[in-house]
Formats: C-alpha cells, sequence, structure tokens
C-alpha cells in the first residue's frame, strides 16, 4: 500500500452494446457503463462490487483494452490506452494481466501447465531464450504454490483451485504491475478460496501488484480491497476507502448490500435488521428514467424518477450518486414507496 | 420433538468404468418436525447425493443402500412406482438452478397444477386455482397473470419462488432444499431466505438446507451436519458448531470464511486440498490436511461419537480447537 500517485486513472468511460432485435428491426441499445471515473494508486486494491448485470466485468475488460470503451479515457501511466494504436498497446500488455473467474475453462487443454504459464512470454517478451522462459515458469510455479514438477500436466488433472494456481502464474510472468481479477475466487470451495484469497495478498506484497478485484462477494471484497467502488446498473453508485463503505455507507443501496449479506455467525444473524429490498434489477436494455435504483429504493422521491443524480464528493476522498445522501445519512424515514415496478 | 426422517447407515455407490466409488459412506441422522438442518461441506463431500440417493434420484449409476424411513416407510426399499407416490408428496426438492428444473415450454400454473391434479386427483380448475393461491404465498406478485407466463418469462428469483411453490403445494413433511440460494444475487438471496425461514412455520414441514455458505446457515437452520469425503464428521446445534466447534474441519471452514463486519480478520485456510474419492487417505481422511493430526489418525478411523448435548463429532483430538500459528 505505497502512497505512490495513481497508476490508473479512469474518466468517464461509457460502453454501449447494440443487440440484434431481430431482421431489419433497430438494433436495441444496451448501456453497460455510463461515466465512470476512478483512480488506482500503484500498490493498492480496488475492490469493484454489484450484482448481476452492473457492468463489473465490463469495466475490467475496458481498463484491459479487451473492450474498447465508447466514451471516456483509460490512462495508464499517463497515457490514454483508448487512442494507442495496436502496436503500441502490445507494449503495455506485459504491465496489464487478467485472472478469470473459472479457472479451467481460462485454461487451453490441450498445452501442458509449463506450456499456458509460458504463452504469454512468447508474444510479449519474445527475447527471452526457451532455456529462460523454462526459468521464468518454474519460478512462477514456485511463487504461486505449484510444484515445479507438475510442470507437464494437463489442465484436466488439476482441481480447481489449483487450475486457478495456473491462472495467476500465467497472469505473473510478464511481471505486470496491474492484475484485474475478475470474481476469481466465486467457482471454488471456501477452504481452497481462503488459501487462492491469502496468495493474491501474499504476491501483491511480494511483486508490488496494484489489483483491481471484481466480486460479487461482499465479504470477500472488504478482505482484500483498499478502495471499492459500488456499480448498479452501470453507474457508480458509491466510491470509498473500505472501511468507511463498510461501516458508513452513505447510498441506500450499499446499506441494503451490506445488510443483505449472511454472517456466518448465528447470533449476529438473529439480531441482524435487514434491509429487504424489493423486486430484482431491471433490465439494463429499458434502465428505469432518473436514478436507475429509485425503482427498489426504500427511501425514493417523485424527484428521484425526473432528475438523475449527479455523483458528488462525500469528503476529499469518497463519492455518492444519491439525491437524498444527506437526510439518510441524518435518519430520514424509508418513503414506502418502494414496490413500484419499473 | 417428533422425527419425521430417520436415516440409517446409508451408502451411495457408483459404478464408474475401474471400480466403484462411495459417494456416501455410513451416514446416519435424523430430522425433527419443523426443524431446519443444514447439510454443510464441500463439493465432493456428498451431501447432494446423499439426499438425491433418498430421493430417489440417483445418476444411473449409482446404487444406495441403507434406511431412510419417513412415516414409516422405508423410501429406499419401495420400487420406482411407490416411490413416486411419496416423492412431490411427502418429501420434495428444489435445486440450484430453477431454469433447468422447470418445463421451458409449459406454462408457470400448468406445471404446478399438474402436481395436484397427480396426488391430490383434483379437477383442472381447481388445480390451477390452488397453484396461483401457491404462487402468491411463496410471495409471487400478481400471481394469478404470473401462472399464465413460461419460465423464461421470469428472473432468476422468481423462479426459485416457482420451485419452492411447486415443492409445498402438497404440504409435504420434508423439504430438500439443495444450494437453493447459490445462484442469486445478494439482495435477492436475502428475499429468498425471509421466505425460508416462514416456510418451516407457515407449513409445517421440515427443511433440509444443503449449502457450502456458512453465512446462510447461521441465519437459517437450527441445526447442522458437517460432511467431508462422504461422511458425516460434526453435527449438532449450530450455535455449539459455530462458537465450539469440536472436529477440526468444521474448525478450519470457519475459519476460512471471510466475515462482512470484519476486515482486520486473517483468513486461516484449511492446507491442502480435498482428497478423491478413488484415493481416500487411510485412517481418518481428514489427517492430510488437518491442523492437529495425531499419530492414531494415519491409521484408525474415528467413529462418529456422542459429545454430549446432542453433539457428535468423528475425531481422535478430544482437547479445545485454537488457532495454530505454525499451521502454514
Amino acid at each position: 500500500m505505497s502512497a505512490a500517485g495513481p497508476i490508473l486513472s479512469v474518466q468517464n468511460v461509457g460502453k454501449i452494446f447494440g443487440l440484434s432485435a431481430g431482421f431489419l428491426r433497430k438494433p436495441l441499445i444496451l448501456k453497460a457503463l455510463s461515466d465512470i471515473s476512478f483512480t488506482v494508486n500503484e500498490g493498492e486494491t480496488l475492490g469493484i462490487v454489484g450484482e448481476s448485470g452492473c457492468g463489473k466485468s465490463t469495466l475490467g475488460r475496458c481498463i484491459l483494452q479487451l473492450l474498447t470503451p465508447d466514451e471516456g479515457k483509460v490512462l495508464w501511466l499517463g497515457r490514454d490506452l483508448t487512442t494507442l494504436p495496436a502496436g503500441e498497446m502490445r507494449k503495455h500488455r506485459r504491465d496489464l494481466q487478467i485472472i478469470f473467474q473459472d479457472p479451467l475453462a481460462s485454461l487451453n487443454p490441450r498445452m501442458t501447465v509449463g506450456g499456458i504459464i509460458a504463452d504469454p512470454l512468447r508474444t510479449l517478451m519474445p527475447e527471452l531464450s526457451q532455456k529462460q522462459r523454462r526459468a521464468k515458469v518454474i519460478e512462477m510455479m514456485e511463487a504461486v504454490g505449484l510444484l515445479p514438477e507438475m510442470i507437464n500436466r494437463y489442465p484436466h488433472e488439476f482441481s480447481g483451485g489449483q487450475a486457478q494456481r495456473i491462472g495467476i502464474a500465467r497472469a505473473l510472468i510478464t511481471e505486470p504491475k496491474l492484475i484485474v481479477c475478475d470474481e476469481p475466487v466465486s467457482a471454488l470451495d471456501v477452504s481452497i478460496q481462503a488459501q487462492i484469497l491469502n496468495l493474491l495478498s501474499e504476491l501483491r506484497e511480494r511483486f508490488n501488484l496494484t489489483l483491481v478485484f471484481i466480486s460479487h462477494d461482499l465479504s470477500v471484497v472488504r478482505h482484500v480491497s483498499d478502495r471499492i467502488m459500488v456499480l448498479y446498473l452501470g453507474r457508480m453508485i458509491e466510491y470509498a476507502p473500505r472501511d468507511d463503505l463498510y461501516n458508513d455507507a452513505k447510498h441506500p443501496y450499499t446499506r441494503a448490500l451490506l445488510s443483505a449479506v449472511p454472517v456466518p455467525d448465528p447470533r449476529l444473524a438473529r439480531a441482524r435488521q435487514i434491509t429487504e429490498l424489493v423486486g430484482e434489477i431491471p433490465s439494463p436494455i429499458n434502465p428505469p428514467s432518473g436514478c436507475t435504483f429509485r425503482t427498489r429504493c426504500p427511501y425514493a422521491l417523485p424527484l428521484c424518477a425526473e432528475k438523475r443524480p449527479e455523483i458528488e464528493p462525500v469528503d476529499a476522498e469518497r463519492t455518492v450518486a444519491c439525491h437524498r445522501w444527506r437526510e439518510i445519512a441524518d435518519g430520514a424515514p424509508p418513503t414506502q414507496h418502494a414496490g413500484a415496478s419499473a | 420433538m417428533a422425527n419425521v426422517l430417520e436415516v440409517k447407515d446409508l451408502n451411495v455407490t457408483f459404478s464408474l468404468h475401474d471400480g466403484d466409488v462411495s459417494a456416501v459412506r455410513d451416514l446416519s441422522f435424523v430430522l425433527g418436525q419443523g426443524e431446519t438442518l443444514a447439510v454443510v461441506g464441500e463439493s465432493g463431500s456428498g451431501k447432494s447425493q446423499a439426499f438425491l440417493a433418498i430421493m430417489g434420484l440417483l445418476a444411473r449409476n449409482g446404487r444406495a443402500t441403507g434406511k431412510a424411513v419417513l412415516g414409516g416407510t422405508d423410501l429406499l426399499a419401495l420400487s420406482p412406482t411407490e416411490l413416486d407416490r411419496h416423492r412431490g408428496l411427502d418429501i420434495a426438492m428444489i435445486f440450484q438452478d430453477p431454469m433447468t428444473s422447470l418445463n421451458p415450454s409449459l406454462k408457470i400454473g400448468r406445471q404446478l397444477a399438474e402436481v395436484l391434479v397427480r396426488h391430490r386427483g383434483q379437477s383442472d380448475s381447481a388445480a390451477w386455482r390452488h397453484a396461483t393461491e401457491m404462487l402468491d404465498r411463496v410471495g409471487i406478485p400478481e400471481a394469478a397473470r404470473r401462472a399464465d407466463s413460461y419460465p423464461h418469462e421470469l428472473s432468476g428469483g422468481m423462479r426459485q419462488r416457482v420451485m419452492i411453490a411447486m415443492a409445498l403445494l402438497c404440504e409435504p413433511k420434508v423439504l430438500i432444499a439443495d444450494e437453493p440460494t447459490t445462484a442469486l444475487d445478494v439482495t435477492v438471496q436475502a428475499q429468498m431466505l425471509e421466505l425460508f425461514k416462514t416456510l418451516t412455520d407457515d407449513f409445517g414441514a421440515a427443511l433440509v438446507l444443503i449449502t457450502h455458505d456458512l453465512g446462510v446457515v447461521a441465519g437459517l437452520a437450527d441445526r447442522m451436519m458437517v460432511m467431508y469425503a462422504g461422511r458425516a464428521v460434526e453435527s449438532g446445534s449450530v450455535d455449539d458448531l459455530f462458537y465450539a466447534p469440536n472436529h477440526p474441519y468444521t474448525f478450519g471452514l470457519l475459519h476460512s470464511t471471510p466475515h462482512v463486519e470484519d476486515s482486520g480478520q486473517r483468513l486461516r485456510p484449511i492446507l491442502g486440498l480435498p482428497p478423491s474419492l478413488e484415493h481416500l487417505p487411510t485412517g481418518c481422511a481428514f489427517h492430510p490436511r488437518c491442523a492437529f493430526v495425531m499419530p492414531e489418525c494415519r491409521t484408525a478411523r474415528p467413529e462418529l461419537t456422542h459429545r454430549g448435548g446432542g453433539r457428535h463429532a468423528a475425531c481422535f483430538y478430544e482437547g479445545e480447537l485454537k488457532e495454530k500459528e505454525a499451521a502454514e
């Protein structure tokens, strides 16, 4: 957690997908992301949380230019990646890596573990000799807790947790500065999940990595992140340092989300008050007017349907997008509006 | 509390091309009327297969032996036709992914009504009416209109409610829910857990909750049974197991689980990997990963023994379980 300046700065990023509605029909527009801005400092972990369809994975891919944003800039060490020619971009690929959710599906079943881990080196560090490559593979396998004698095995011989270690080794081998971790432990059993989380934090220290950690699991995100951004239907809802968010969330969605997380503590679970949200997330193809959360928000007013809340600062380090966050923080009662469908 | 389901010495074996594999071994437990029992374990622990066996839903290469007595009838001794009369009527099961459990080409109301026509001999119109009433009771808004929809027109949470409604139609004595909230978003999961809390009271059904999520267990269950490599390793009240576990595996699971209300805590994973069922370690199956391992654990297998207060554990170590710093 060094105090260096921002290594990554995302400015007003938006992403639109066109969906075919059928032959000769006007395509449907899905706004996956709108007006996303944040910075990540070197050595820091940014958590991105939200439920399905909130755009968290799209955002991760926009950062890495695996998807090209339709609006805004992605500044990596001050250079805008969205306008770089492909050749220039390739030079930065070494620095920017990704770990995926489904560890087995993201490994080529016909390649050996050694081949998979070495693969990024062929294109990104072609200057290395075969011997140097092998030495690096073995070094990385040891770093992630795999035995070097497994180097000639195939992915199907590994369990989910070990496969995720292979995915991490492949991401680390180009000595990246930033890794986007997209739900890296969601597919794993609890005991293995803890192993991988501890491994990630150990590697972060050792290699001074900056992490963007995407997850739907608020307990996991709390455990790994320094700062957290909450997304809802492609928009930033709240952005805050970790403890501020978990101890004193400002946005009603963040509050409800936190209260809904099951806690592994029976007495606490019985004593807890859950803010139950009505309904489910609306379709991103036809989002509600104004504030997209208003259809489920216990505090919604007519204003919320008319005007989209701006992203405003709470203090120097955090922002929130809600018309009523001050009143809610002062203890305003719910409006009972909840329940109107989109 | 009367017992509604008594399972004794349940063994589930699958024949594979290179021999037999035991998925569940010597499993015995009872389920009390109206109680919620959580069955906890990781993939391969046998938690789902045990209950699929009781429901007669094992894959074709699977065999079950032992007893599962429900209301005086041993379900495992029934012929498939006899079992059909009980399934859905006395005992029902719901699954993680509601979309694959519903018929995509039938309207919701029709799928529910079919259950009543078949098991209760109701007329089509009476069955449809009861079906919409049940959809309303599980919290589906505009139930009469929704009964006329197809499964793909509903959201994931609504589909899971439909599954629950279908399972409860004949007021079963036992409802088995296999990871019922795992595929749902957090806020929808919370709605579903609230619904489950009311189910056991409103319907008098006993609930078996199969899950890997200790948060869900803590909020919902009265008792829990922890399984590892096909066997029950510990059982007892939820409070006893969470606050004073007797088995190192239960202890390890609790310390592996991140807690949303605590950021300072360091996770203490269980070392190593779960064993392959084809090559189980000798002695206690957990011993290669156990922080409290003793020499006898490598050669002899501890039986599940009574530890007082309705608790059981299968472990030779009887001292207090405390965190071991050196365990890494």
